[in-house]
């Protein structure tokens, strides 16, 4: 083999792995508005998170986080507008981060539990940035494993269960879709306790203590498989699914059966 | 209740049928259906078990009555009502399969005409041959068939006071009486905060008592338009409203409270059975659902040592609205 045709499939070889690293690049990568910086570090860093937080959420939160009061036109042709974000701190960041309530598509919507768009990376990098805009509540560790089920019950009774439903299903409140928390990770039940998401109230540590949440956690997570001693929750979402087994399958069921007993009288 | 309704129907037919003229044995007329024999151990059995149904039926209400109404055991209440259901049916079985004489009808039922409807009537008649106590009977049957709806209608019972409503009026809210929260300890001014909401009762006060609960919440007293007379009534913002919806008196447990008020739905109590919304800037006025009135407010002050305190009664009637809802409540 010459030289030259060495050179030659040394360079094609080059140019199809070079190609073929573009094409899983481009594979890789989430299919979203998100933007990113051309080279990400390997590590999270509060400069990838400030690069981040100028490509995503400035249009509405403002520079630095200054918030936007009245609408603005902003980056993809978002009329942004959106609350300031100084003292919110890493809890605020990591748990709307982390649900996908952020980004929003526009301010208009109703943020709510939707697909992550950022990388683990990312998430830790605009945390760190935000939480540098200004002194803020840190991410709480809670240990449901050190809660009560039954203190739980009563407290998820007491100051969730009317919007939320008594086993975390979700629900309605007027004018907004309330969440149901079957998939939502303990750290970020503690943090959206502590932060009133979209229009839920906040409770203060001297309303609902650390150790009381840790119960209102392991309650939370029970309700995911709840006992159900019918041997079957139709949902578990109460009266209306059980009235619909009854009208629709129950009340035919016995119809049928009065057919099955009764005897219709022959006619010659 | 449709069965006892029926069962019902069937006893008055058979009290108020007209009793056929004492039969005279030369005008007889000729049988259509064969006479029956006697069956006595029939009748017994019909007999004990409309008694197990009248006994059954009856401790629907003993249980209604014993565990109303807390503690109540639903099992225990739908096995009550369950078996009395069966006895009734089983002796209706009895009754159709061993006592009443069954012919085989070779022609079409006959139509309305006056010689054959008198032929069905005596068929019908003859048809209980095999009876020999039809009084005692028919009377087991409408025992049965009357404890059961008695106690179809014991619930009835709980839907509220009836001859005296005076506990429906009684109000614990006075000038002066200390907010405490539910483990007693009073509530604060300072532990008040935006966005947030909290449940407090009347100290010393029955917690039960349908007056006693409130939602308080803190809002910008510059944004607030309450009626003509409520200016005071919500010092720093601070402002307790009755937590008992005045639709069908379920608890106002729902706040809502916008993060960013500007692009989201604004400050509202809601009531979580029927969404009937309050709007707390203009004093509990309905803005949404189906809530004939207003959300009651206290009146409130924060005494000297910064504790909140009620600085009159509600604006309204608290509780459910009625017949003869009146505006103001009477002091307990």
């Amino acid at each position: 083999m010459s030289g030259r045709r060495r050179l030659l499939s040394t360079a094609l070889a080059a140019w199809l792995a070079m190609g073929a690293a573009i094409c899983a690049t481009a594979i890789a990568q989430p299919q979203s508005g998100i933007v990113r910086p051309t080279t990400e570090p390997l590590r999270p860093s509060r400069d990838l998170g400030a690069q981040l937080y100028a490509g995503n959420c400035a249009s509405c939160h403002g520079i630095a986080g200054s918030g936007i009061a009245s609408p603005r036109p902003g980056a993809g042709g978002i009329l942004g507008q959106g609350p300031p974000l100084h003292g919110v701190g890493e809890l605020a960041a990591d748990f709307y981060l982390r649900t996908g309530y952020m980004p929003l598509s526009s301010p208009h919507d109703q943020p709510g539990p939707d697909r992550v768009l950022f990388t683990d990376k990312e998430i830790k990098s605009l945390v760190s940035y935000v939480a540098s805009l200004g002194p803020g509540p840190s991410i709480p560790a809670p240990n449901p494993a050190s809660g009560s089920i039954a203190e739980g019950t009563q407290l998820f009774t007491e100051h969730c269960a009317g919007c939320h439903q008594e086993l975390a299903r979700g629900g309605f409140v007027t004018g907004a879709m309330v969440p149901p928390l079957q998939t939502v990770k303990a750290t970020q039940i503690a943090e959206a306790v502590r932060i009133g998401p979209y229009l839920m109230p906040r409770f203060s540590p001297s309303q609902i203590s650390d150790a009381q949440l840790n119960s209102i956690i392991k309650y939370v997570l029970s309700t995911r498989h709840p006992p159900n001693r019918g041997g079957w929750g139709i949902g578990n979402l109460g009266p209306i699914p059980e009235g619909l087994v009854t009208w629709w399958i129950a009340a035919p069921l016995l119809l049928l059966s009065c057919l099955a007993v009764g005897r219709r009288m022959r006619r010659p | 209740m449709k069965l006892w309704q029926w069962l019902f129907a069937f006893i008055v037919g058979r009290v108020l049928r007209r009793h056929p003229p004492p039969e005279s044995s030369a005008q007889e007329p000729t049988r259509i259906v064969p006479a029956g024999t006697p069956e006595r151990s029939a009748e017994n059995l019909v007999l004990v078990l409309l008694g197990l149904a009248v006994v059954f039926a009856l401790g629907f209400i003993v249980v209604y009555a014993e565990f109303s109404p807390k503690g109540m055991s639903n099992s225990l209440l739908g096995i009550c009502l369950g078996l009395s259901l069966l006895c009734i049916g089983g002796a209706l079985a009895v009754v159709a399969k061993r006592l009443v004489v069954t012919e085989e009808l070779e022609d079409d039922y006959p139509s309305a005409h006056p010689e054959q409807q008198e032929e069905v009537a005596q068929i019908v008649h003859e048809s209980g041959s095999r009876i020999t106590r039809k009084r005692l009977l028919v009377g087991a049957g409408a025992a049965a068939g009357g404890t059961l709806g008695l106690a179809a209608l014991t619930p009835a019972l709980s839907l509220g006071p009836v001859w005296d409503t005076t506990p429906l009026d009684l109000t614990p809210w006075r000038h002066g009486v200390r907010l405490v929260d539910d483990q007693g300890r009073p509530l604060r001014a300072d532990e008040i905060l935006h966005q947030s909401y909290y449940t407090a009762f009347a100290e010393g006060a029955d917690k039960e008592l349908l007056a006693s609960s409130l939602v308080v919440i803190r809002l910008d007293p510059d944004k607030l338009h309450l009626p003509e007379g409520r200016s005071d009534w919500a010092p720093e913002g601070i402002m307790a409203y009755s937590k008992i919806c005045p639709h069908a008196g379920c608890a106002v447990a729902l706040y809502r409270n916008p993060k960013f008020p500007a692009v989201q739905p604004s400050p509202a109590l809601v009531c979580p059975c029927h969404y009937s919304t309050f709007d707390p800037f203009t004093g509990g006025t309905v803005t949404y659902g189906p809530a004939g009135r207003a959300l009651p407010q206290l009146p409130l002050m924060i005494d000297s040592d910064r504790h909140l305190r009620a600085a009159g009664n509600f604006s309204a009637r608290v509780g459910p609205s009625w017949l003869n809802v009146r505006e103001r409540p009477t002091n307990a």
